[in-house]
């Protein structure tokens, strides 16, 4: 138990440590970018919000395919907390891309295939949430929402290669292409680490609040 | 310094979801772990009395 509080502890500093390397990259060291100016900045967030939330939902279909198979709760715990905080980071890659998409191109939203796709991603894993509360008992909840949690993953890779497979107002694949300088390189790889960690605190905390859940029905049965 | 808030705006509202998703996580914790603690005090007691 002391070793668990004190790897929490650990890694809420790294992950502190991080954040303010992040900022300080992206706000002094980092040059500013030609033609869309200082706004080009929310790149170094909104890239990484985006990889993490793709992370989470993966680990949401691994818990998901694990529950259905070995059907120990353990599996829908990781995969339940997961999908909440990969509905976090969903939320505000969507915010942050709104408000970078404002000043370059003059509107808030576009129907266009990347952020549709990301849209459609967001609204699945809200109804993977929203599922269990249809069903009549827990497990069976658990296992509508495993369903969902798989094949809802179809829908990471579609928003991941939007721009690749469809023509799209979104900028184009320029990361792997080689397009960024090395210090903007740095400063997406950083925040990228940073946002990781982030998810592994807040992935941490919510299976041990789920497992604490569990533990208050069980105390309450044994009450009765 | 052009579109400066709209970048003020995008990082505000991260830190704003980040923290505020982080103490309503902490509450929730909080909250849980003195209902454990009751729900074991109330245990104990009605083993005491059996």
């Amino acid at each position: 138990m002391q070793e668990r509080h004190t790897f929490r502890i650990g890694l809420l500093g790294l992950s502190f440590v991080l954040m303010v390397a992040a900022l300080y990259l992206v706000f002094i060291y980092v040059p500013p970018e030609k033609e869309m100016g200082i706004v080009q900045r929310i790149f170094y967030f909104h890239v990484p919000l985006a990889w993490v939330a793709f992370l989470a939902f993966f680990i949401v279909f691994l818990g998901s395919v694990l529950y259905l198979w070995k059907r120990e709760s353990k599996w829908d715990v990781l995969a339940n907390s997961s999908a909440e905080v990969g509905i976090v980071f969903t939320t505000l890659f969507l915010i942050t891309g709104s408000i970078w998409a404002k000043p370059i191109w003059g509107v808030w939203w576009s129907w266009d295939s990347r952020l549709t796709a990301a849209l459609i991603l967001w609204l699945i894993y809200i109804a993977y949430i929203i599922v269990r509360s249809f069903a009549t008992e827990e497990s069976r909840g658990a296992r509508f929402a495993a369903v969902v949690g798989i094949v809802g993953f179809i829908d990471v890779p579609i928003t991941a290669l939007a721009i690749t497979l469809w023509r799209t107002q979104h900028p184009g694949p320029t990361i792997f292409q080689g397009s960024l300088s090395p210090p903007m390189m740095l400063t997406l790889l950083v925040c990228l680490v940073a946002f990781t960690i982030l998810y592994c605190l807040l992935l941490i905390q919510r299976v041990s609040m789920k497992n604490d859940e569990i533990e208050i029905s069980r105390l309450k049965e044994l009450g009765s | 310094m052009e579109n400066a808030g709209y970048l003020f705006a995008a990082f505000t509202i991260i830190w704003a979801v980040v923290f505020g998703y982080v103490l309503l996580l902490l509450n929730r914790q909080r909250r849980q772990q003195q209902e454990i603690n009751s729900l074991k005090e109330a245990s104990k007691e009605k083993q005491a009395e059996q």
